[in-house]
């Protein structure tokens, strides 16, 4: 018996029990569609993540933190120099792993900014080499950064991040207007500053596409006038929309200025100021990330022959937070999965239960067929072609309803990344339910192929 | 050289550890083209007899040759081919497959032979022709009289082109005027030089051939019953 008769007669067998082999299905049709939404949960978990990570500068970053003097080394305190731009220059200079070195000095506690008759105290306030926006993956949208020289001759000028902007000049997607303020004046803990340049708003995709959202519900109630009713409470503290991502946020609260500006005019007026301009880190590009423990080692060196071997700073890499997404994303794959899995596993039990209900239906069929000239081989191939049959309907249907699951978790979960749903995904649960199918169907057809044929012809 | 031959047979059951001689050395011959029946009482050892000439079971003890093979030592994938080439079978119960029209019971031996699908259709054609059924073709088993049934598993047992047509009390289920009819189709099947061999515990049915053998308690019985004697003429239908 050729294939093809085979899967005829598997699908006319499936068709002649429609509800029987429906309620099968079903068995095989949820864990398909379970592993699959579940795989575009941890996709959409795993890509917000990453571009989280791709925000604030990659694995190639290392960030040199000036840290209290060690408790064995105290008593050296007088000889401690504290982070500075010798050690960037000694840096440039004697480690040949280091790419570029960014300098940055910040004010803390933060400082109040204030413009337009608004205060507004900012997460971030720093001085930096204009090297900094680069190092940071820092877009400028609109104005320009500040340059070399305006470093140099230490001048007044800022730029901003879009929340800066916004809490001060008000968000586009509410006023309706987007407030560019190049051009404008700020005052930094009361020293006037130009606004030269504002960078992008930073968001992941899922809030990009929601303000969007927002931008056209807030034009829409514009539209209805005064006397329109607005279908949103206003919430008081301009709140409602969500914070997002952690690095979003921080990029978007950040105004930089340049070093030499932040010394001159905001730091060195301070009392108990020491001489030399000491910096709160240094952010330090490498060249290869594969030669991340030579880099590491040459920046350690370099700096404790600068510190006179005191360790008054540390390091952070971007790497431990790389393996925290990495292992975040494969938990949550594994016990997803795991589920998913065992929900298509309960699955293939269903057709094998059906399978076996059904030859035992069938005995005497199998019989007339044997005594016709049926091998055991024919009869093993036509129970394992319905059981992948049902298997293969299923999974299909399956790939479908998938859509349908991932929507309703949506629904009732929103989450801050939109659920993925990926090919190779589907192909995988698809090919794992005809797997299923195919195990599920071995026991019963060789359960049928094994019958007697003397025997089964007298069963009634 | 015989087409069958039988040499020795025995068929042995342990039911309990009790040991139950179905057949016991039972050796025979039956050459091609012959119209014979196998008759004895039920429990004689005549099913287990059928069941070995069938190629359904194989014997416990001795040799089986069917057209020169040995097959008593044959695998159930080569007995499962010599079914499907080379006997046709006829149940008393028809056993036809009720979820199939007549068309496709008819093609199922050749779907296993592997017949190509013009063919079978063909084949299958003629088959019901000859048993005059062709215009019942897209019918279900239930939906036919019990003759026609029977007329449709004699077509099944024919598209093969087998040597031997194997029935196994074929006018068992059915009326007597039904039951004549069925046995000229055989008689007509044996007169084409098929080899016909009809198994039945009815020495009246027995009667239409022309050799008979008799089971007794799994032997081949000496004698032909005496009740055979005078039934044993030329051309005599009797049923019943």
């Amino acid at each position: 018996m050729n294939l093809v008769n085979a899967i005829l007669v598997g699908l006319k067998e499936i068709w002649a029990h429609k509800f029987r082999s429906a309620l099968t299905m079903l068995g095989i049709i949820l864990g398909v569609s379970s592993l699959v939404a579940m795989s575009a949960m941890v996709q959409g978990m795993e890509k917000g993540l990453k571009e989280a990570l791709v925000a604030i500068g990659g694995l190639q970053k290392i960030r040199v933190e000036a840290q209290p003097i060690p408790t064995d080394q105290r008593h050296l305190r007088d000889f401690a120099t504290g982070v500075t731009l010798h050690d960037v220059r000694a840096l440039l200079a004697s480690a040949p792993e280091v790419d570029v070195v960014s300098p940055q000095m910040r004010l803390e506690p933060a400082p109040t900014l204030s413009a337009n008759g608004k205060n507004y105290r900012t997460f971030m306030t720093a001085g930096v080499w204009p090297i900094e926006a680069e190092l940071m993956e820092h877009t400028i949208a609109h104005g320009r950064l500040f340059s070399e020289v305006d470093n140099e001759q230490g001048r007044n000028v800022c730029v901003i991040g879009t929340t800066i902007r916004d809490e001060l000049w008000g968000k586009p997607e509410e006023t309706g207007e987007e407030v560019i303020p190049v051009g404008k004046s700020l005052n930094v803990n009361g020293v006037p500053f130009t606004i030269v340049g504002m960078f992008e708003h930073y968001e992941s995709e899922q809030d990009h596409k929601e303000r969007l959202l927002r931008i056209e519900e807030a034009a829409r109630e514009r539209a209805l006038g005064p006397n329109g009713k607005s279908t949103r409470r206003n919430r008081g503290w301009g709140g409602g929309g969500r914070r997002g991502n952690f690095a979003f946020w921080v990029k978007n609260n950040t105004l930089y200025m340049p070093l030499n500006s932040m010394w001159m005019k905001l730091k060195s007026g301070q009392t108990n100021a020491p001489s030399e301009p000491r910096l709160s880190e240094m952010e330090i590009r490498i060249k290869d990330v594969d030669h991340m423990d030579l880099a590491l080692t040459q920046i350690r060196n370099t700096l404790m022959v600068n510190h006179r071997g005191i360790e008054d700073f540390s390091f952070r890499t971007q790497e431990d937070w790389a393996d925290q997404i990495q292992s975040s994303v494969r938990n949550a794959r594994l016990s997803g999965g795991l589920i998913a899995g065992i929900s298509l596993f309960v699955g293939g039990i269903g057709i094998m239960n059906i399978m076996l209900a059904s030859i035992s239906e069938r005995i005497r069929e199998i019989g007339i067929r044997k005594a016709v000239g049926a091998g055991g081989l024919d009869i093993f191939v036509q129970i394992i072609v319905e059981s992948v049959t049902i298997a293969i309907v299923g999974g299909i249907l399956g790939l479908g309803f998938s859509r349908a699951v991932v929507w309703l978790i949506g629904e009732v979960t929103p989450t801050d990344n939109a659920p993925i749903i990926t090919v190779g995904a589907m192909l995988f649960a698809f090919g794992f339910s005809v797997v299923v199918g195919l195990v599920a169907g071995l026991f019963p057809a060789f359960k049928a192929a094994r019958l007697n044929v003397i025997q089964s012809l007298r069963y009634d | 050289m015989a087409l069958l031959e039988l040499r020795n047979v025995s068929k042995i059951y342990h039911l309990g550890g009790e040991e139950i001689r179905a057949l016991d050395g039972v050796s025979l011959d039956i050459d091609g083209g012959e119209f014979i029946s196998i008759i004895g009482p039920s429990g004689s050892g005549k099913s287990t007899l059928m069941h070995i000439l069938g190629c359904l079971d194989s014997p416990s003890k001795g040799e089986v040759r069917l057209d020169g093979m040995d097959i008593s030592k044959a695998s159930t994938a080569q007995l499962a081919r010599v079914r499907n080439r080379t006997i046709g079978f006829v149940f008393q119960f028809f056993n036809l497959l009720p979820k199939l029209n007549v068309t496709q019971n008819v093609e199922l031996p050749m779907i296993y032979a592997g017949i190509g699908g013009r063919e079978r259709r063909e084949r299958a054609h003629k088959a019901l022709e000859l048993v005059e059924l062709s215009h019942r073709t897209k019918s279900r088993p239930n939906q036919l009289s019990g003759g026609q049934q029977q007329r449709v598993a004699i077509a099944r047992a024919l598209v093969n082109d087998p040597k031997i047509i194997l029935a196994d009390e074929p006018t068992g289920n059915l009326d007597t005027h039904t039951g004549e009819l069925i046995l000229a189709l055989f008689r007509h099947l044996a007169a084409q030089g098929r080899t016909v061999i009809l198994v039945t515990h009815n020495p009246e049915i027995a009667a239409v051939t022309p050799r008979r053998i008799e089971i007794r308690n799994g032997k081949v019985a000496e004698r032909v019953d005496e009740r055979l004697a005078g039934l044993d003429r030329p051309n005599a239908v009797a049923v019943h």
